[in-house]
């Protein structure tokens, strides 16, 4: 019965949600505030009908209600309480209903702190957001219903897919989809202004927590799912190049140019219609990134779903939109008109510069990841765009990104000179070339990839402090600390965010460069050397999971004559899924990861065992947390801050007398 | 002989990526091995190159690499002895022949477009009137002098 409710619920939200795309449109242009402000009711009742509907399934799944198919399929008695949770998301169906509360929450966020705004664009906005919210409530109710029942209901279920029954993929997904479904909203605020015919410094100010919240969340799920492949795949790789984590980069780069280009904006009312062509093209991607995931049209690791028939209706969806938004914008650019003058040498200058690398990196992952389905189609060859490509095409990109970004982050807006902005960078520079020397140095080799790598950290993370450095004035080292406390949050923001694009350049390269791995037959009670440690197999056991069986080795780490570990590297077996799984085990450190795997049994006795010294691994991913650490600062900057501009009161209507 | 025992042995449990066993002796040969197998897509996997890959077809593609390196091929021989046997699909790196130019130029020419259009954009922000026209300034005078 409850199932049905969620159903039901579902169905209703579909129809809220029809009503809500059209009325308010209707009521912006004719100028009725009673059908404009019906919005927010609707955007409120559509997330309710949809968390409602998605707290079903969850019940359905914590209760093991296998007369549901999709928990059947997904989900066993014996699993983990945690993954019987995140097993709702770990399956097509449910990961859409997912995705529907997260765009309906969008929209009611939208709608509660939303009083700023003027009451036409907030209308218009979520009247668009509400389109996008019918097209994928259709979708899930025709192609993908989650609460389809079964006639006789098995006595257990089938378990969900066991490399996701892992605490960084279960989580994985919701950051993704917030990431991805947040650009929804750039793009509505894209539409309406189209519509509008109006784009001013407040619609650049409205747009970008929208746009800065998205990019937090798809930063951290992209990390997420990355620090999950170095740890679960067993050979510590965290960056494919697969067509479904280009899927989720392309957004990201996008979004990233976008989050600049919406300050030029802001600050100058420049870029106009360039940012709003980001803004369309962002959640674009992001479509693009739902077909690619789901349609299965590129063969990825990420065995998701496979469905050409769901497949085509994500495409005709994208079709629908991206056509749209674009047509739109063709018709409706001429109109925004840029105010902003600027010199050749000034902050817009180089954030025009940032967006076109960033434009055009994000442009090579795209072409390489259809490339294979073009070449087949057009020209008739079957073949692969793999690592070596992306590695040898993207990689400039970035590096030129990482060389100019401390210099145009020090430009002033408007009308710079060159040689102020430099003069505190000087020392930042020599220090860069000097580590990178150091570097070169002590390593063995002649590899430039870790000294490069060395050398654009300090660059970049020098050139954040520096921006801090130079904004605090001009006075003793205490008055500029506290000068620099009282900066606005949206300057720690920014520092915070490109130390981390730093610290993440570094630990790739460094990772990458100066890697030792051993690979060897061990029998239990060897001792071998790796670097500068020792490694003894004490012993390997037979055990068994909650829903698992395991081969577990006993791996001691010395170093010298101190133990510096106890590792349990493991070799699982899930029964019910009939499938294997490596568990890595890994000391992890500031300055190198210990990553130890054991393999299969050898005829003449013995294990297989896999050691790697990882220098800098988790830099990549702490770089990754402190860019979204430092969206969260720049975030919660008072001139952001939700509700801020609403202080200025409107004029109460006072009854006649 | 041999050789087929090994693979029937491992398709027997799980499998697992580059295998003690089929590591050659010599160092410089086996860390070349290594470095080519990552440009060497497996055939029947999703989207691995052969020296992550754990599929049975990976692991003879391995073996068979590093025949071809025992018998003393150069590096771009062993590529095409490979995609003459195994077909385009198995290279991670696609050629530059024919279409696949358009792959490795678009980003390229791309870029010099973007930075031209970026260029003059700039540019023809310079140049556009700063302050006020003459119509403007006589306008103000009008206006201050009234």
């Amino acid at each position: 019965m409850l199932i049905e409710l969620g159903h039901f619920a579902l169905i209703l939200a579909f129809g809220v949600a029809i009503v809500q795309m059209i009325v308010p449109m209707v009521g912006a242009h004719r100028g009725n505030a009673g059908w404009m402000a019906m919005a927010e009711p609707a955007a409120t009742a559509q997330f309710l009908l949809t968390a409602f509907s998605f707290a079903v399934l969850t019940w359905a799944f914590v209760t093991s209600d296998f007369s549901v198919q999709l928990v059947y399929l997904n989900s066993h008695t014996d699993k983990p309480m945690i993954y019987k949770i995140t097993g709702v998301w770990g399956n097509h169906e449910g990961s859409m209903l997912l995705w529907m509360v997260i765009l309906t929450l969008f929209g009611a966020c939208a709608a509660w702190f939303g009083d700023g705004l003027p009451a036409r664009l907030r209308a218009r906005v979520l009247s668009v957001q509400a389109s996008i919210g019918v097209a994928f409530f259709a979708f899930v109710l025709f192609t993908s219903n989650p609460f389809l029942r079964l006639e006789i209901p098995p006595l257990n279920g089938r378990d969900l897919n066991p490399l996701l029954q892992d605490p960084g993929l279960a989580f994985h997904p919701p950051f993704l989809y917030l990431g991805y479904v947040g650009l929804s909203m750039s793009f509505s605020f894209a539409i309406a202004a189209l519509i509008e015919g109006r784009v001013d410094a407040a619609w650049g100010r409205w747009v970008r927590p929208w746009t800065l919240a998205a990019w937090m969340f798809l930063t951290i799920g992209i990390a997420l799912g990355s620090w999950w492949a170095y740890y679960e795949l067993g050979w510590g790789g965290f960056w494919f190049w697969d067509p479904v984590e280009n899927a989720s980069f392309m957004p990201w780069l996008i979004a990233a140019a976008l989050l600049h280009s919406a300050i030029v904006v802001e600050k100058r009312e420049a870029l106009k219609s360039w940012t709003i062509l980001l803004a369309i093209m962002a959640f674009g991607f992001s479509l693009l990134g739902a077909f690619i995931v789901r349609s299965g049209v590129l063969t990825s690791v990420h065995a998701f779903a496979n469905d050409p028939e769901r497949g085509m209706l994500i495409l005709i969806i994208l079709a629908v939109f991206l056509g749209g938004a674009l047509t739109l914008f063709a018709a409706r650019a001429g109109a925004m008109e840029s105010k902003g003058v600027f010199s050749t040498v000034s902050r817009e200058s180089a954030l025009i510069l940032n967006n076109i690398l960033l434009s055009v990196s994000c442009f090579v992952v795209f072409i390489g990841t259809i490339w294979p389905l073009v070449a087949e189609l057009l020209f008739d060859r079957t073949l692969s765009v793999g690592p070596p490509f992306f590695d040898a095409a993207f990689t400039p990109f970035m590096v030129a990104l990482a060389i100019v970004l401390p210099l145009g982050s020090l430009l002033a807006w408007k009308r710079a000179n060159l040689k102020r902005a430099t003069k505190p960078l000087v020392g930042w520079f020599v220090l860069a070339i000097a580590m990178a020397a150091l570097a070169y140095a002590i390593q063995s080799g002649n590899s430039a990839l870790g000294p490069v790598g060395v050398a654009l950290g300090v660059w970049v993370v020098g050139g954040a402090i520096a921006d801090l450095w130079v904004r605090s004035g001009r006075d003793g080292l205490m008055d500029r600390l506290r000068r620099m406390s009282r900066l606005p949050r949206a300057d720690w923001g920014k520092a915070t965010a490109h130390i981390g694009m730093g610290v993440t350049i570094f630990g790739i390269a460094a990772m990458l460069a100066w890697e030792q791995e051993d690979i060897r037959v061990a029998q239990i009670g060897d001792r071998w050397d790796v670097g500068q440690f020792e490694f003894r197999l004490d012993d390997v056991n037979q055990l068994q999971g909650p829903n698992y069986l395991t081969t577990m080795a006993d791996i001691s780490v010395w170093r010298g004559d101190r133990q510096v570990g106890d590792l349990h590297p493991e070799k699982r077996f899930y029964p019910v899924a009939n499938m294997p799984t490596t568990e890595a085990a890994i000391i992890n450190g500031v300055v190198r990861d210990i990553y130890v795997v054991v393999g299969d049994p050898q005829e003449n006795g013995g294990w297989a065992v896999r050691i790697y010294l990882k220098p800098f691994a988790n830099w990549i991913w702490g770089g990754a947390m402190l860019m979204a650490l430092g969206g969260c600062f720049s975030l919660s900057d008072r001139r952001l801050r939700v509700g801020a501009s609403s202080a200025r009161k409107t004029p109460q209507g006072v009854p006649a007398e | 002989m041999k050789r087929l025992v090994i693979i029937l042995m491992l398709l027997a449990s799980p499998l697992w990526a580059v295998d003690p066993k089929e590591m050659l002796d010599d160092p410089v040969l086996e860390e070349r091995a290594r470095t080519l197998s990552q440009e060497l897509r497996c055939p029947v996997c999703r989207n691995e190159s052969i020296d992550e890959s754990n599929a049975a077809l990976s692991q003879e593609l391995r073996i068979v690499l590093r025949e071809r390196m025992l018998a003393g091929d150069t590096d771009q021989e062993a590529l095409d002895f490979m995609v003459a046997r195994y077909g385009e699909f198995v290279m991670l790196r696609p050629d530059t022949s024919g279409a696949n130019l358009i792959l490795w130029l678009a980003a390229p020419v791309l870029l010099l477009i973007a930075l031209v259009i970026g260029w003059f954009t700039i540019r023809a922000k310079r140049s556009a009137p700063e302050g006020l026209s003459e119509a403007e300034k006589a306008e103000l005078e009008k206006i201050l002098g009234s």
